[in-house]
């Protein structure tokens, strides 16, 4: 069924992972085969930050193909040699498991979308996102589980979103979790508790305009369908309300951008949203009790309505 | 055609008892006499006493802990409890079959007072999705909004939101009544098949969608109409119940009750006789 979770300070910066791993770890009853978080974090705004793996978590529970380690150190090599040849200088490298890295590059993007595709071109390669401020930190396991192996409770930020994963219509694996980056946009991510019953029309629809899809989880429509409808000059709002009659199905989602946090709920309100909304900070989740890990304290919440679209700003 | 009132030959469950009520249509169907309601109770209820107030914080307990901590306590003779941070703790207070004051100091997850049948409550806070599903009698009275499938299936007893509530309100109700303070999401009264359900505020798309039966009382706007759903002429008896109720409620007692729209069945989906199946059977 999954669980969706996000946050936004307004005016103020916070620890956001730490915030975020509460809240979804409020919801892991609702799926736990995966967790992902997408944290805009204070950053300087120089360079961009690249989350991308040369391969998947092959542990217990996965439906990923067992591969050998030592390919993963093949492919990070030839991803260093694409960097290179595209004039792009690693700033600040990590490599916190063999399959999951994090890059800091110096380079001035003119293309996101090229860029993403000979990136993406060398076999095994996914970036997870790609942006000044966002990153996508995306594995298998609950909430805690990602948090303590990325190390994220320590992220210091501004709004993020989340997502507790009950895999059903596709793998077991990293590529099929959430959030999913709004490809080919720089800090744009979503994620998604419900089920696109279009998703093959429209994909196909949208692949022919040259947008690309990483996995076969249907989640991942919605954000290269705004991605695209921003692509065509929408605002992320605007593309928000044309999802409402451009997706089939049952959905509640969350996108966010570099400085803003945006919801939307399908026309028949079939999944649950609950939302916190003061000056200050706007906090939802599928569930009351997610709320409640960052804000224990009796508060007035409320379930926005059916095709309902909201957007707030940092 | 058989006569039913002439069907003499009793079945096998008949015979042990079983199906022996009289029979004169599905709404005057009679369960049990209420002249022997004293003799009719349910197993594992208490004997308590509304005089007799304690206060239990759940802050620490789940869900079971707190639902076996208020059995206790009602065991105890204790008739007015005080549930202190609920924090949004899902399917708390569910299965109370018993006579009981129950107030929670906050709000409620999911499947909040689900099947119970007889308290008095009062939520000092907001409720999640299916709150007070399948509620048989009592009253649920919620000071905040409320989520999506708000009093499903209830058959009984009044459950009150004072502020807005989430889609699907009053799903497959087979009686009782719902009151909403505020607004209703799309599909409310989606396949109710009686009892009654009043709006003060707004209402969303296909309103009352398939119904079978009962009536829905609207204050506010209503986004469209759902299958089947057609407009009914408010009555003088219709104003006066609703006034009634809404005192009751606590809610909306200056509210124009004249002003309001009745929603009933228009009964074209009706494709269905209204034998029981034993009945059915006698008829062939």
């Amino acid at each position: 069924m999954c669980g969706i979770a996000g946050l936004i300070h307004r005016g103020k910066s916070s620890n956001v992972g730490s915030e975020l791993q509460g809240m979804l770890q409020a919801l892991k009853h609702r799926g736990e085969d995966s967790t992902g978080y997408a944290l805009y974090g204070d950053t300087d705004g120089k360079n961009f930050i690249m989350r991308f793996k040369v391969g998947e978590n092959v542990g217990e529970g996965s439906s990923s193909i067992m591969e050998d380690v030592s390919v993963y150190d093949e492919r990070k090599k030839v991803v260093d040699q694409t960097l290179a040849e595209m004039g792009a200088k690693v700033i600040k490298e990590e490599r916190t498991l063999p399959y999951s890295l994090r890059y800091e590059i110096d380079y001035d993007v003119k293309d996101l979308l090229e860029f993403s595709q000979r990136i993406e071109s060398i076999p095994g390669v996914e970036i997870l996102s790609m942006g000044k401020s966002l990153e996508v930190i995306k594995d298998l396991g609950n909430a805690k589980m990602v948090c303590d192996r990325y190390s994220l409770d320590k992220v210091v930020g501004t709004h993020a979103i989340g997502h507790a994963r009950m895999a059903t219509e596709s793998g077991v694996d990293i590529k099929s979790a959430h959030p999913f980056w709004g490809y080919p946009f720089s800090d744009v991510s979503v994620v998604h508790n419900g089920q696109l019953t279009n998703y093959w029309n429209n994909r196909r629809v949208l692949e022919n305009k040259g947008m690309r899809f990483m996995s076969e989880c249907d989640s991942e429509l919605i954000a290269v369908y705004i991605a695209e409808k921003m692509r065509d000059g929408a605002t992320l709002e605007e593309g928000m309300k044309a999802s409402l009659t451009g997706l089939d199905g049952v959905f509640t989602y969350f996108v966010a951008t570099k400085d803003s946090l945006g919801m939307a709920k399908d026309t028949m309100a079939a999944k649950p949203l609950v939302l916190y909304e003061s000056d200050d900070l706007v906090a939802m989740g599928s569930e009351e009790i997610a709320i409640r890990s960052v804000l224990p304290q009796e508060i007035d919440t409320y379930d926005p309505f059916d095709g309902e679209v909201k957007v707030w700003q940092i | 055609m058989a006569n039913l009132k002439t069907v003499s030959k009793k079945s096998k469950a008949q015979s042990m008892g079983m199906h022996t009520e009289v029979l004169t249509g599905r709404t005057q169907q009679k369960f049990f006499n209420p002249d022997e309601a004293e003799n009719f109770y349910y197993f594992g209820t208490y004997d308590v006493d509304f005089n007799k107030r304690t206060d239990l914080d759940v802050k620490d307990m789940t869900a079971p802990e707190a639902n076996k901590e208020i059995d206790n306590l009602m065991s105890q003779g204790y008739g007015t409890i005080v549930i202190k941070n609920p924090q949004g703790k899902h399917s708390l207070g569910v299965g109370i079959l018993n006579k009981l004051n129950l107030i929670f100091e906050g709000s409620l997850g999911y499947f909040g007072m689900g099947s119970c049948d007889g308290p008095i409550v009062r939520i000092n806070g907001r409720v999640g999705w299916s709150c007070a599903e399948n509620l048989m009698a009592g009253k649920v009275v919620i000071e905040k909004n409320a989520g999506s499938c708000f009093g499903a299936a209830i058959r009984g007893g009044d459950l009150i939101c004072k502020g807005s509530v989430g889609a699907r309100t009053g799903i497959d109700m087979k009686g009782g009544t719902i009151i909403i303070g505020g607004d209703a999401g799309a599909f409310t009264g989606f396949m109710m098949q009686r009892g009654r359900i009043i709006i003060l505020g707004d209402v969303g798309i296909n309103l009352g969608d398939s119904m079978y039966d009962g009536t829905i009382f609207v204050g506010g706007e209503i986004g469209s109409y759902g299958s089947d759903a057609v407009d009914s002429e408010l009555t003088s008896s219709d104003q006066d119940w609703l006034k009634r109720k809404l005192k009751v409620a606590e809610i909306g007692e200056n509210f124009d009750v004249s002003k309001m729209k009745k929603i009933v069945a228009g009964k074209k989906l009706w494709n269905y006789d209204n034998l029981e199946p034993t009945e059915k059977k006698g008829a062939i």
